[in-house]
């Protein structure tokens, strides 16, 4: 915000006058979404004790990472890309096989090379090998716009669901791969559950901040100047594909980095955590959080975990179709958020 | 400036037989014209003649099957848009291409800061741009809107913030399509009154309109297109009662 004083002098005012606050949070929905989203999860957490919340909230902190840096191509940038998990699971195959120890039983039946590097030597190679895949894969992007560009990303993320499938001398194929190691430091090991939620939650926070750089820069209003018309912003002299190119490599790091996390939490992955749908529900969380809203995309992750976990303790509903249902009521939201509310949670932009 | 590029100087744009064709229809016909330093041109001409496929090619926004534009001295067979402001040339456009989902502000900042990638991560808006995003933004009276979206203007404001941002490029060379198209008569004025006071400041000013009163009112030099090619160019008032232009109007 270009005027801070003033922003100030209007909330100091606000606070003096009662009701006037009150009126202005009636009418506030970013607000009100906030504090139910929160009020939600902090119910959850004493509902079914602090252990599950602590899963929770580590699969909360990996799906806010991948969403934040969404946001990044598809808020500010205008890109709608559906290939984000692609620069995920390169993430998670790198930390897996990077990490991965001779003394498993994994490699006796289909044997993969073992490199046996620490999760933090291996971290930054997440984000590194990410970001080359990005640069080869934007190169031919750029060409791209619009609806195009929607197909050329779902193009990507088939491709590397395949690749993920069918390179089997380095991912095992659909065997997966398992006992993946989790963070040491020294003789320290990260094997307590509270231990690796703060480890993502410290992720997560670089990666706010990073992304708050940027969009706070002169970069990040070019980029929004991208997303609403290419060819203008060109006219006054920024080159619109390097713009382009560079947050989509940046945000394809954070993906990366993101996948790393994933594959040491989960310590067992196979391609199946790296399909379609899984981008489609990236997307989904972005769109319900808010376009070009960092905070928006953080509570979109929330609501989604919450809908997703939330869903198995629903009475009476059989256990078989949980699943089905979590999809069902993630739909049933977005189409209704369409409706009502297409800028999102706290969003001002619509797509 | 080399020794090739002073016999130039006295234009600040010019053509040399640039063609575009869409299909069948040749938009602009190797068409040469030259556009002197300063001052205010105005092309005219019937509905497509090629006015705007012809600022288009000026500009990079269209990319040119031949020929070769010429601007500031320096001959391009290919006009890369994002290189224009590089040249000294920036626009606006016949449909307002405002940038709808960001604020007034930000539509007028957006073309006031860094232009390479790397550096603009790192800068942060400094007091002096800010300054002189609210002196244009006060310059075309649209201070007050300023954290407005643009898409929330009304088309009169989004006429004059799209030329407040041309203003802001701060270049040698604007032109501008249609900037009179649909304004109220005060509004109207208020553009006038913007480009008279541009090119007092020395500022090349091209222009298309087809209101023939402002033409005729602000116009130094006149060029005159029919079907892509051009028909006449010059001072106002001859080239318009020429025989041959009152006959491309009226006749046919």
């Amino acid at each position: 915000m270009p005027f801070g004083t003033q922003r100030i002098r209007e909330l100091t005012g606000l606070v003096r006058d009662p009701a006037q606050l009150a009126r202005h949070a009636r009418s506030n929905i970013e607000l009100w979404a906030s504090l139910f989203i929160i009020g939600w999860a902090i119910a959850f957490m004493f509902w079914q004790g602090v252990g599950f919340a602590i899963i929770i909230g580590t699969v909360f902190a990996i799906w806010a990472i991948l969403s934040v840096s969404l946001n990044l191509i598809v808020g500010y940038t205008g890109l709608l890309s559906v290939g984000h998990v692609g620069f995920f699971g390169i993430g998670a195959y790198t930390m897996a096989v990077l990490t991965s120890n001779p003394a498993y039983e994994q490699l006796r039946t289909e044997a993969i090379p073992t490199f046996g590097w620490p999760f933090f030597a291996v971290l930054p190679i997440c984000a590194v090998l990410a970001g080359l895949a990005a640069v080869l894969v934007g190169v031919v992007f750029n060409r791209f716009r619009d609806d195009i560009f929607v197909l050329a990303s779902f193009g990507f993320a088939i491709i590397s669901f395949n690749v993920f499938l069918n390179l089997r001398p380095v991912t095992r194929g659909a065997f997966g791969i398992h006992e993946i190691a989790r963070p040491q430091i020294g003789g320290w090991l990260f094997d307590g559950e509270l231990e690796f939620l703060l480890l993502c939650l410290v992720f997560l926070a670089l990666v706010m901040l990073v992304s708050w750089f940027i969009v706070s820069s002169s970069f990040g209003r070019v980029l929004t100047a991208i997303r609403e018309d290419e060819q203008a912003i060109e006219v006054f002299g920024y080159k619109a594909t390097h713009y382009k190119l560079a947050v989509w490599v940046i945000s394809a790091m954070m993906a990366g980095i993101a996948g790393g996390l994933f594959a040491s939490w989960t310590t067992f992955i196979d391609p199946n955590s790296f399909i379609l749908l899984e981008s489609v529900l990236m997307v989904s969380i972005v769109i319900l959080g808010g376009l070009a809203t960092i905070w928006g995309s953080l509570l979109g992750a929330m609501a989604f975990v919450l809908l997703e976990e939330g869903m198995r303790f629903i009475p009476y509903l059989p256990a078989e179709y949980i699943g089905q249902a979590r999809q069902a009521a993630l739909g049933i939201m977005l189409v209704l958020l369409m409706l009502f509310r297409p800028q999102g949670l706290v969003g001002r932009y619509r797509l | 400036m080399t020794s090739t590029q002073s016999d130039h100087t006295d234009y600040a744009l010019e053509t040399e037989a640039i063609s575009k064709h869409f299909g069948a229809v040749r938009a602009v016909d190797e068409l040469s014209l030259s556009i002197p330093r300063q001052g205010t041109t105005s092309i005219v001409g019937p509905n497509g003649s090629g006015k705007s496929t012809l600022v288009n090619l000026l500009s990079g926004v269209l990319p040119l099957d031949g020929g070769m534009v010429i601007i500031d001295g320096e001959g391009l067979r290919v006009v890369k848009a994002y290189e224009t402001p590089d040249h000294g040339l920036t626009r606006t456009f016949q449909e307002v291409r405002l940038f709808d989902q960001i604020t007034v502000w930000d539509n007028i900042m957006v073309v006031l800061t860094e232009r390479r990638l790397f550096p603009s991560l790192f800068e942060r808006t400094r007091p002096s741009t800010r300054q002189k995003a609210q002196s244009i933004l006060e310059q075309v009276g649209m201070w007050e809107k300023r954290d407005s979206l643009a898409q929330e203007l009304s088309y009169g404001q989004r006429k004059l913030l799209e030329i407040g941002r041309a203003l802001a490029m701060n270049v040698q060379t604007y032109l501008l399509d249609e900037p009179f198209a649909g304004l109220f008569p005060q509004m109207l004025e208020r553009v006038k009154d913007i480009m008279k006071q541009m090119r007092e400041d020395g500022s090349t000013i091209v222009f298309v309109s087809h209101n023939m009163e402002i033409v005729r009112e602000l116009s130094d030099r006149i060029i005159v297109l029919d079907s892509g090619a051009l028909l006449a160019a010059g001072d106002v008032e001859p080239v318009l009662n020429s025989e041959e232009v009152i006959e491309a109007y009226l006749g046919a």
